[in-house]
Order: C-alpha cells, then structure tokens, then sequence
C-alpha cells in the first residue's frame, strides 16, 4: 500500500492486467466482485470489477464483456494468455460480493453480490484455475490492490481496516 | 444506450422538474422538522458513466452515509438520500437534540433517527412525484449504510448496466443555513420507467 507505487486502476465493470512491478487496484467494491489472477513465474497479473453474474441477461447492444462473470473471468484469461501467461499456472483470489443492504422482502436484485460470487467460483473452475484466498460477503465495502510482485491480494475496508490475503 | 441516445434538451428539463419536485417537497418536510429554512440546488440531471455517479459524492473511496430506497410501483427506480457522517451527526443534533457521540460511530438510537429522518424525507420525495405524475410509486422500508460510495451506489446501478456502463441520474442537493447541513437526493430511475414517466407527463417518446 505504497502510493508511490506504478498503480493500475480498474474501474467498474472493466479490467486491466499489469506485469513486473505494481499494483493493480479497484475501489468501492460493494455487491461488485474483483476477480484477481496471478501467474507467479512471470509476475503478471489481472484484475477484473465484475457487476453482474451472467451476460444472459444484457440488453446492451456492445457487449462489455468485462462487467459479467462470465464473460469478464475468461477475458482476463486470454490477456494474461497473450502477455505469456501458462493458465496452468494461474491463481485467483477475489474479494467483494457483499450485501449493502438488508431488506425484509429480499429480492433477487439484493443477493446480487452471493450471485457475482458463485458465478465467479464456476467460471475459475471451469477453466481449471484454482481459488488460492477470497473475502467475500458481508455488508461492507471493500477496496482491493494485488501485488504483481507477490500476489499478495490486500483488502481494505472500513468496518476491518487492512487485510492481507 | 439507444434509449437514451437523443434525449432532447427538453426531456431532461422534465426529468429536472421531476428532481425538483421531489426534492422540493423532501426540503419542505425537513425545514418542517427542523423549523429553519432549507435551500434547493438546481437539480442535475445527467447520464453518467458509472465512476462518475461516486465521483458526485467525492469518490469511490468517500465515506457517505447513504439511505436506500427502492421505489415500487408503475415506475420502479432507486432512490438514496446521502449525508456526510458529519452532517448527519449535526441533522440529529438539530433536529432531536441528541447529544451525538464525537467520532464516527453512530449508536443505535443515532442510526435508526436518521432511517426515520429519510423515510420521511423519501416519503416525500416519492408522494410528490406520484401526486404529479398521476402514478403509482411506493417506497420500500429504509435500508441504511455508512460506507464506501462506490460500494453503497452501485447498487443503484445494477438494472442500468443490463443495458450499459451508464445511468440516468437525477440528482439533488439541499442545504441548511450556511452549508452546515447539506444532503443529497439521488433518483435513478430504472430504464423502463422513464417512457412511463415522460408519458404521464404528456411528453412524447420518439421511437427510432
């Protein structure tokens, strides 16, 4: 968490990769997941703000594939892929997917965070990738930074402060 | 967006009104409370990208007290009533007299005051919209965070981006005395609701 620091952010519904040296961070994340993967050999890494679980349900005529689930997990995959990356060798770790807001009829727009998860957790075991750590849930906000270096995953929120994964 | 593509000029000047409406009656029902006089800015309206809707509250990162709402009804949308945790400490002050804890913790007593405070402030905001409009719109319970703007607002965002990375914001803010209390109405609409809206309202929709 140093900010001078090369920092790459991620912005909602987008993802970006970073090789060699520095963070990649997205801030805010709420019901949002940020999906990270880290190929450890040649320190590249990736990370993806996903909004939504499935791209079933777009109405959007361009597709941004980085906002779903399952589009965004194997996009993330073929950048590293291009940048060298062996999916073999790829790990993730992803945090986010809380639940604001409670309410007594719940509908199923609030469990949106549990549903970007689970939705999440298929697509990384769909492409073999194994789930090294994750912070998901709760009612908390979340900012995240990975470590391209160490692939560390760091998680910053206000209720819990710093947290390393 | 291509629903949004060419709102004229003269469709968000209504979407303002709306704005000003609701917001207008929720700072009438909360100069009532605090017996003092509250201003209304202009309202915004805008469509945003989704960074820039947390940008209008001071980032992703900005700790905001947030009121959620989802509105049911002819025209469902999300309204959030957004306050500064130090503003939200001098509303309870004026307003009960509790004497509020320094710090950033809120107790218990301070929490659920300040869920009364929006629910009639919502209240409202969405009676006046529905008596204007002639539709029906009903708030749902208050749901109250204190937490990352970014975290907190995207759940107004989640039926815009089925359709695209922005969203159609109608933003409001109100402020008492000299900027010591000052607050913020965001309503986002959802997609389908504003042709409902616009033709309540006698406006006609174009279709291409």
């Amino acid at each position: 968490m140093i900010d001078e620091q090369h920092i790459v952010k991620v912005g909602m519904a987008d993802l970006n990769v970073i090789r060699g040296q520095g963070l990649i961070r997205t801030t805010g994340l709420g019901s949002c997941v940020g999906v990270t993967l880290f190929d450890p050999l040649l320190k590249l890494a990736g990370l993806a703000h996903v909004m939504l679980p499935s791209s079933s349900i777009a109405r959007e005529g361009a597709l941004n594939i980085a906002k779903y689930a399952d589009t965004a997990v194997p996009e993330l995959v073929n950048k590293l892929k291009a940048l060298g990356a062996s999916q073999s060798r790829l790990v993730a770790k992803m945090a986010g997917g809380s639940q604001m807001f409670t309410f007594a009829g719940t509908g199923d727009s609030m469990r949106i965070g549990p549903r970007n998860v689970e939705s999440c957790k298929a697509m990384l075991s769909q492409l073999g990738i194994p789930l090294l750590a994750e912070d998901t849930g709760g009612n908390y906000g979340r900012t995240i930074e990975l470590d391209c270096e160490t692939g560390i995953l760091f998680i910053r929120s206000v209720q819990m402060g710093i947290k390393e994964l | 967006m291509d629903l949004f593509k060419d709102f004229e000029e003269f469709k968000m000047d209504v979407l303002k009104e709306v704005g000003n409406i609701g917001a207008g009656n929720a700072a009438t029902a909360l100069s009532r409370l605090l017996d003092k006089p509250i201003d209304m800015a202009v309202p915004k309206v805008q469509m945003l990208p989704f960074e820039a809707i947390a940008e209008r509250v001071g980032g992703a990162e900005k700790i905001v007290l947030a009121v959620f709402f989802r509105v049911e009804g002819d025209t469902p949308g999300n309204l959030f009533f957004i306050l500064s945790p130090e503003a939200a400490k001098k509303l309870l002050h004026r307003l009960a007299g509790i004497e509020v804890e320094s710090g950033d913790s809120f107790s218990e007593m301070e929490w659920s005051a300040i869920s009364e405070i929006g629910n009639i402030l919502a209240g409202s905001y969405i009676s006046s919209l529905a008596d204007f409009t002639s539709l029906s719109m009903t708030p749902t319970v208050p749901a109250l965070a204190m937490d990352m703007a970014g975290a907190i607002l995207s759940y107004g965002l989640l039926q815009f981006g089925e359709m695209g990375d922005s969203a159609m914001l109608i933003d409001t803010t109100f402020i008492e005395g000299k900027h010591e209390v000052e607050g913020q109405f965001f309503l986002i609409p959802d997609p389908e609701s504003f042709a409902k809206i616009f033709a309540a309202l006698g406006v006609p929709m174009s279709h291409d």
